[in-house]
């Protein structure tokens, strides 16, 4: 192959004027870290709520629950980001839509990846907790409602405990998920690690450099997610229930 | 154009790989005599310079200059007839295809650059391109500088945000950059109210306003950051074949008939959906007709 490895291109002033490349990077690597915890953050909350709504006996709020669910997961997320970023304002009356437009770069493209990424993924965590919820014996919620608990007693002290730790390690791919799709808030102009090493590529046409550079941030990044996931999975582990803690053998 | 340099840097990647053609005696003229053909290398949307009509036929401005010079290669050789031959090309293929032989003129946009003048030769420049800023038609703005403070659309890692950041650097005011990852979603920015410029080639910013809801409501400003001279591209190192192609250009433009193909293809309503560029002749580009030069950037 006839290609001029240049590893010490990151080092190189970036035309763009605001560093080195590495500095890119580096400012790139920021913005996924944030896009995606904020998006994780939100979404978690957002599935657990959708996802225990999946559950209740009110019909009507599992059909909404279920709408939700059917939205956010069937709509590619590059187009639901789009849908935030172009689209919402217009339809907001005038002003809202101006004030939205006229956020600060990039925190006006920031805002929009992020809600569109924790939409997308509340939805996928939320069939997981509806599964984690259904995957539990019946006799378990029968059981609390005999000693006389409450719906939401229910849920909150015999239920969730036990259906969030089953679904740990889906969770966890769901987390891996966020970072990774944290990309698609280069769509709308945030400079997150992948847009950042296309700017490398396109300015300084060393692209092998520049997509390994960021190959191996994503990487680090998810794996260093696995590592903490996997912590507090064991750290969680209800004793005796080798099957949900993974640990068996 | 944005990717002209990477496309430049690839093509010489490929080049360097391709051994080097040995030249028929009689260089492009003579081949084209031996083989009875001629064969032109098009692009299929660079509009309107070269690009495929509903037909899928290559039509366009360049196409249309091509065409004559087969006309004058013809008169050149005394050759009743002399087939064409259409090769699609793209931006990163269509230097090695030249050098190769695939080709013998690329009929279509290209900048005429000091790096790919070590490898191909350029006709006289035909057009020149700058990178400017379009704005609302009401706005205030008519430099750069005057867009300080002010949130402007650029295309993720093209060349205009780095010209735009040495005269920021230059003239001693910021712009609030909002990048977007094409030219379709930076206008959008524009056309939404994101943003209150655009900044990039102004004939591909022309082309945009054309083809938008309102091409009224926009418009181009003056002030230029970069310009760039587009040519033919022919083989280096063949005198004579250039020299047909230089002489073909400067005939039409004493004869009125370059003006005429350039209000034909950037004054008229255009195919395949009939959409009207209006882009009269910049100043770089008068300069450059009234004195022909190969001078790349």
């Amino acid at each position: 192959m006839n290609y001029p490895w240049n590893w010490a291109v990151f080092l190189q002033p970036s035309p763009d004027g605001t560093g080195t490349y590495l500095g890119t990077l580096v400012s790139g690597l920021a913005w996924t870290v944030m896009v995606a915890l904020s998006a994780w953050a939100l979404a978690l909350v957002l599935g657990i709520i959708v996802g225990v709504a999946r559950t209740l006996p009110n019909r009507s709020i599992v059909r909404l629950a279920t709408a939700w669910v059917d939205v956010f997961r069937n709509v590619p997320l590059l187009v639901q980001i789009f849908l935030w970023y172009f689209v919402v304002p217009e339809l907001l009356p005038a002003s809202m839509g101006t004030a939205l437009k006229q956020i600060q770069p990039p925190w006006g493209a920031f805002l929009p990846a992020t809600l569109g990424l924790a939409l997308f993924t509340s939805a996928r965590v939320a069939e997981q907790v509806r599964a984690g919820i259904q995957s539990l014996a019946r006799g378990q919620q029968q059981a609390a409602t005999a000693l006389g608990m409450t719906l939401p007693q229910t849920y909150r002290f015999v239920l969730l405990p036990m259906a969030l730790r089953i679904i740990m390690p889906p969770l966890t791919s769901e987390f891996l998920n966020a970072v990774k799709n944290s990309s698609v808030a280069l769509t709308v102009g945030l400079v997150e690690v992948t847009a950042a090493a296309r700017a490398i590529q396109e300015y300084s046409f060393q692209v092998f450099e520049a997509f390994t550079a960021a190959t191996i941030i994503y990487v680090v990044l998810n794996l260093a997610v696995v590592l903490l996931m996997r912590r507090l999975e064991k750290r969680l582990a209800v004793p005796g229930l080798a099957w949900a803690a993974g640990a068996g053998h | 154009m944005n990717r002209t340099l990477s496309t430049t840097f690839a093509a010489l990647a490929l080049a360097a790989a391709l051994p080097a053609l040995a030249q028929s005696p009689g260089g492009t003229l003579g081949k084209i005599r031996d083989a009875g053909e001629i064969r032109l290398g098009h692009r299929e949307v660079s509009v309107p310079f070269s690009y495929l009509d509903d037909q899928q036929k290559p039509i366009g401005f360049a196409m249309d200059l091509c065409a004559k010079v087969v006309d004058a290669v013809k008169a050149e050789l005394k050759l009743p007839a002399v087939q064409v031959k259409l090769q699609p090309v793209q931006l990163s293929n269509q230097i090695p295809l030249i050098q190769n032989g695939t080709i013998d003129i690329v009929c279509g946009p290209a900048t005429n650059t000091l790096e790919r003048q070590k490898v191909v030769a350029f006709s006289n420049t035909y057009f020149v391109s700058s990178i400017r800023a379009v704005v609302r038609k009401d706005s205030a703005v008519k430099t750069f500088e005057d867009l300080a403070g002010k949130p402007v659309a650029f295309t993720a890692a093209s060349t205009s945000i780095a010209l735009l950041t040495a005269r920021e650097q230059d003239k001693k005011f910021q712009v609030n950059k909002v990048l977007s990852p094409d030219h379709a979603a930076s206008f959008l920015t524009l056309t939404t109210g994101r943003t209150e410029a655009f900044v990039m080639d102004d004939i591909l910013l022309a082309s945009l306003v054309a083809g938008s809801n309102n091409p009224a409501g926009w418009r181009l400003v003056d002030d230029a950051l970069r310009v760039e001279p587009y040519g033919l591209i022919v083989r280096k190192d063949d005198p004579a074949f250039k020299a047909l192609v230089d002489r073909t250009l400067a005939a039409l433009y004493k004869s009125g008939e370059f003006t005429r193909l350039y209000n034909k293809w950037f004054m008229s309503p255009i195919p395949p959906k009939g959409v009207n560029l209006n882009f009269p002749m910049t100043p770089s580009l008068k300069e450059a007709l009234d004195s022909p030069n190969d001078r790349g950037v």
